[in-house]
């Protein structure tokens, strides 16, 4: 294992890129799933201190604001946050709804799509969309095209950081720092379709429980996710710290990148092509002899003009 | 040599840079070669077996080490997890145990024994030794003085009150048993851990 690395070949898109992946050793490779069972979690912050660790983030300390939100968002530092909601329902009873928020890892990721920058954001075959910072070049354009709000740009260095998925560990046959650290198990990291089975068991669970509309939140909107909720009331997410209730790519990424930008290469690629026939054609402009006129204007004026002067004569010569 | 740039070459060579960075923007640009993204950073690391120290619960940790014991390297704790072997957390932490490497780096950690003399103001560093003997002595001490054997009623209690003995709750049930034979043989009563400090 020592010295072990990435397998290129497993990845299946990258920003800014027609070229195909190879695809010949795609087969085999399951996709994996992150499940984080809102109804388990008791807001203990371990998966942000695991995270924080593993990654080799500490964010500045903060001040308390009054709630148990620490850090209040995410920040190029925090790739993970714990949103505290309190809920009153139509009975008035109180509920804290605590839900990790990070990235969901779509299955097409709005922040791919959005990326000029070829190879920084790159979507491996597992299902781990990782951004390779090195290659970015701290756009801006991943924040847009993020349906969930997850990129955060550092000012430090102008790139963009955001939860890998620990994509190290994953490759290594580890799970992600936050599933392992999690006493309660209200995260859980497998393959797609075991995470979906839990799932299903435990909104059943939850359902025996009184919570009728418990269910999973995996978003058909992005294709799915590679982390997916179990809520206890998947009719509201907006109650969990405003997750989107069908989170799309927004239609301006869509334009940018599917119409406009081919016309744009059209467009430029005809001026160019003018550009040249009309030399062809036409020659190089001819310069009209100096106007006497124009001597008599102000002192800088002529000096620009006169230091100009041999130079154009020399271009003008056909 | 000096390079001359006259104007109107100074204005073509800006055109076709603004042109070729357009071109590259609007897409026609190589492909560069997409490098590994991320390394792994446990390989190679010596692993040891620890308990955490916070609470009661005594979760298991796995310290991860840089060097392979070999003679010229000094070892440096740099990554800590869960151990999916102990039969109490099975590899989780809670977040204090899961930021215990800040805790294990932190500059405010004691590392050795310290002693402040009666009297003195000054913390001083004394060895282990010195500073085993130096409370066996005072328990000793303290203990001859205020040993009672009987109470006032003349019923055999052999106990010892002016001292206390705090011990470490994360600790195994072997330790614990040893821990409490020790202290409660020496008639001391007042006994506790920091789990509930």
């Amino acid at each position: 294992m020592r010295g072990d690395q990435i397998n290129l070949q497993n990845i299946v898109a990258r920003s800014a890129s027609n070229a195909p992946s190879p695809q010949i050793r795609d087969g085999g490779v399951e996709e994996v799933t992150k499940l984080i069972d809102v109804s388990r979690c008791i807001g203990c912050k371990a998966c942000q201190v695991a995270c924080s660790e593993w990654n080799d983030l500490r964010d500045e300390v903060g001040e308390c604001v009054g709630v148990y939100d620490n850090p209040l968002d995410l920040t190029p530092n925090t790739w993970e946050v714990m949103r505290f909601n309190e809920y009153e329902d139509e009975q008035g009873n109180l509920e804290w709804l605590i839900r990790k928020d990070n990235c969901m890892h779509c299955e097409e990721p709005g922040c791919l799509e959005a990326c000029p920058a070829p190879g920084a954001i790159v979507k491996y075959a597992n299902g781990i969309v990782d951004f390779n910072s090195e290659h970015c070049i701290g756009c801006g354009y991943c924040v847009a095209g993020c349906p969930f709000d997850i990129p955060r740009i550092s000012e430090k260095d102008e790139k963009a950081y955001k939860c890998t998925l620990c994509s190290d560990r994953v490759f290594h046959g580890l799970e992600p720092a936050c599933v392992k650290s999690c006493p309660t198990g209200s995260i859980m990291f497998g393959t797609r379709e075991d995470m979906h089975e839990l799932a299903a068991a435990r909104t059943d669970f939850l359902k025996g429980r009184g919570y009728e509309k418990a269910g999973i939140y995996d978003p058909a909107g992005v294709g799915g996710t590679h982390v997916i909720y179990v809520l206890q009331h998947a009719d509201k997410p907006e109650i969990y710290g405003n997750l989107p209730e069908d989170p799309r790519i927004s239609p301006m990424v869509d334009a940018w990148k599917g119409v406009t930008k081919p016309l744009m290469s059209a467009a430029v690629g005809l001026a160019a092509l003018t550009g040249f026939f009309h030399y062809a054609i036409k020659g190089p402009k001819e310069e009209p002899e100096d106007d006497p006129d124009e001597r008599t204007a102000t002192a800088a004026v002529r000096t620009d003009e006169e230091s100009a002067s041999p130079d154009s004569q020399e271009g003008d010569r056909p | 040599m000096t390079l001359r740039v006259t104007r109107r070459q100074f204005f073509k060579l800006g055109a076709a840079g603004m042109a070729t960075s357009s071109m590259a923007m609007m897409g026609f640009a190589p492909e560069p070669a997409v490098a590994s993204v991320r390394h792994f950073k446990l390989t190679g690391a010596k692993i040891t077996r620890n308990n955490c120290t916070y609470c009661s619960v005594g979760c298991g940790l796995l310290l991860y080490s840089r060097g392979d014991e070999s003679i010229n390297n000094v070892d440096d704790i740099y990554h800590v997890e869960g151990d999916p072997d102990h039969p109490v957390s099975r590899g989780s932490l809670c977040p204090k145990g899961a930021g215990i490497l800040d805790f294990i780096k932190s500059r405010s950690r004691l590392s050795h024994p310290m002693v402040r003399e009666p009297g003195s103001s000054e913390w001083k560093r004394i060895s282990w030794d010195e500073a085993l003997d130096r409370i066996a002595r005072h328990m000793k001490n303290d203990r001859d003085e205020n040993f009672v054997t009987q109470d006032e009623n003349g019923n055999t209690v052999n106990h010892w009150l002016t001292a206390g003995f705090l011990a470490a709750s994360a600790s195994s049930n072997e330790t614990g048993y040893l821990t409490h034979k020790v202290v409660r043989s020496l008639g001391m009563l007042a006994f506790d851990n920091q789990a509930r400090v």
